[in-house]
């Protein structure tokens, strides 16, 4: 088998568990609040932003960095949900998915004006893994697994614990929840913060293997929002799956073709599948 | 009505003679304003019947794009050029628009597969760079003045052509919401299977406005090139202008004639004050104050500007006086 080709799979692979855990979080805002937030990859975007000034300005450890990227772009969840999404819940569903657009423009923006356009990086060199001519990117591999680790924990919290019952129930029936004693509010702050709480995991491992500058998440943002619809809006299982097969035509077709037209490819797969099969791949 | 009508006449009289008394840097500004002015109308022909598309971006690329390649490439005159770029993208809102409305792929649904359609156009664009230039963009070969390559010296001659084609674009909104498929769309939007079920041809009501709406954003894309003689993938396609398009026809107001032009008008505005103001050191800031209003207006006044104003006018002038105009007109 062609070395490079494998390569690519490989890269494929570990790209996906990233992805995964953006539509994981995208997803469960959806699943629950019923709102797509367009600039889930900002909050993203935020948190790279975060542990970039906190790690080379201020000399803080890594991973102290991290864990205040984190609950920073956790609670920049929650004051989305209560700034931006609260004052518009009652409107048409597209005056909320324009409310976060706005959103979008604003923090690209602001990074811009904060940081300037300039790309920056950690500066840290992690190390390849080899075996003969197989390589694969420590840092790669790390987010890969991190990445699963985060989505087994959140698999955990919400199937096992009674706050994460209480979102999947709400998810399903908003009024009947109300009745049972359940704070609708409550439970939509406390997705809001674990939403945010997870772009800003997703930002930790994606500082590690990118440059950090106001539009990436542009390059991003677009393919998370494809893969959750097509794994199903609000369906997790769905979403994981989903991130694997856009990230295998991505990197494979990127080794065949070019990078952008692996891209098309993978754009052009979502608009079929939404013809195809609107209720996502795993949908009934 | 007369009175109304006289100073329309005359307020149109006055902006096509703009140029003998504006500066270059004025007539600029008012260039830029009529031509976005007619791509966000031609976008409002859809958004105000629910069809928010976030691909307009899509139409704008390939009008901006096919005309200038013909032209770099085959030496083939933007008049022949600009209807070509028009077909291909009216082509592109059948190929998207059919399926999408034959299968109701409505709402969130819709807009998504539409982002990801001018995503296509985009990343299209940018991956043919033996062709298009890629990201560094394209530059129209220059001749100087000539009517032949639509290319001019003088702004005067771009302001004439962009007033006519906003006109143009004004009237098309205009027939549109005199016409039947008004009241059909309009009841599409309420419910759709109800519409149906009453004997509207749901996808075709659809398609036309969408086919229109894509054709006329197309001829705007290409007016911009023709202009600025130049273009590039970022500026004309992908989700950055397809949002700026929502954006502003809803700052506007999409659901009022002159709300989108009024959305251009005060987005290009707001940047240019805001540049002055700010100038080059504080890149962005103009864009972060645009973006907290953007988020402002969507959660206050939905409606948009001169929606609001159309609202406070018949609140406060309009109603009383038809309330004692109504047993005056019996008698």
């Amino acid at each position: 088998m062609d070395i490079f080709l494998l390569d690519a799979a490989v890269d494929g692979v570990l790209l996906g568990g990233v992805l995964a855990l953006l539509a994981l979080g995208l997803n469960l805002i959806f699943g629950v609040i019923d709102v797509v937030w367009i600039a889930y990859a900002e909050l993203v975007m935020c948190g790279m932003y975060a542990i970039y000034w906190l790690f080379t300005f201020f000399h803080w450890p890594l991973l102290l960095a991290c864990v205040v990227a984190i609950l920073g772009v956790a609670l920049l969840g929650v004051l989305v949900h209560l700034l931006i999404i609260e004052p518009v819940l009652g409107s048409p569903p597209i005056n909320q998915l324009l409310a976060t657009g706005g959103l979008l423009f604003f923090l690209q923006s602001l990074a811009t004006l904060l940081f300037g356009t300039d790309f920056r990086n950690l500066g840290l060199r992690l190390p390849l893994l080899e075996w003969g001519d197989f390589s694969v990117s420590f840092a790669r591999l790390l987010a890969f697994a991190a990445a699963l680790v985060g989505a087994g924990a959140l698999y955990l919290f919400l199937t096992r614990s009674f706050l994460g019952t209480a979102i999947r129930a709400i998810a399903q029936d908003r009024e009947i929840m109300g009745l049972m004693g359940v704070s609708q509010r409550r439970i939509y702050l406390t997705t809001s913060a674990i939403g945010g709480g997870l772009a800003g995991f997703a930002s930790c491992l994606l500082v590690l293997q990118y440059d950090v500058h106001p539009f990436i998440g542009n390059s991003f943002g677009p393919i998370t929002f494809m893969i959750c619809v097509l794994g199903g809006l609000g369906n997790m299982i769905g979403g994981f799956i989903a991130a694997f097969v856009m990230s295998q035509i991505i990197s494979i077709g990127g080794y065949y073709f070019s990078i952008e037209f692996s891209y098309v490819l993978a754009f052009l797969l979502f608009i079929v599948m939404i013809f195809v099969r609107p209720q996502g791949i795993l949908g009934r | 009505m007369t009175l109304a009508r006289l100073t329309g006449v005359a307020a149109l009289a006055l902006l096509a003679l703009l140029p003998f008394a504006a500066s270059d840097y004025m007539l600029h500004i008012a260039i830029q304003i009529l031509i976005w002015g007619f791509i966000y109308t031609a976008w409002s022909m859809m958004g105000r019947f629910g069809l928010t598309s976030f691909g307009h971006g899509a139409f704008l690329g390939v009008g901006a794009y096919v005309p200038a390649l013909l032209w770099n490439f085959c030496g083939l005159t933007p008049w022949l050029g600009i209807p070509a770029g028009a077909a291909l993208a009216v082509a592109l809102a059948l190929v998207i628009g059919y399926p999408s409305f034959r299968l109701r792929v409505v709402g969130h649904y819709f807009a998504l597969v539409t982002l990801a359609l001018s995503q296509v156009v985009l990343l299209s664009l940018v991956a043919a760079r033996d062709l298009t230039g890629g990201s560094l963009g394209m530059t129209l070969k220059t001749v100087g003045h000539s009517w032949y390559a639509l290319q001019f010296a003088q702004k005067s001659y771009f302001y004439e052509i962009a007033f006519v084609v906003w006109l143009g674009g004004l009237a098309v909104w205009r027939w549109i919401d005199r016409g039947i498929a008004r009241t059909a769309l309009d009841a599409i939007s309420e419910d759709e299977t109800a519409a149906a079920a009453s004997g509207i041809d749901v996808t075709r009501e659809k398609l036309r406005v969408t086919v229109v709406s894509a054709g006329l954003t197309a001829l705007g894309g290409s007016l911009l090139t023709q202009y600025i003689q130049y273009v590039n993938p970022e500026t004309v396609s992908g989700v950055a202008v397809s949002l700026q398009i929502v954006f502003a026809a809803i700052a506007g107001g999409m659901h009022v004639l002159l709300g989108p032009t009024v959305g251009a008008l005060f987005t290009i505005v707001l940047n240019e004050a805001l540049r002055i103001v700010f100038g080059i050191h504080f890149i962005g800031a103009a864009n972060t104050i645009y973006g907290i209003l953007l988020i402002l207006f969507i959660i206050f006044m939905p409606r948009g500007i001169v929606g609001l104003a159309e609202e406070v006018f018949a609140r406060t002038v309009r109603r009383p006086r038809a309330a004692l105009d109504a047993p005056a007109t019996r008698v």
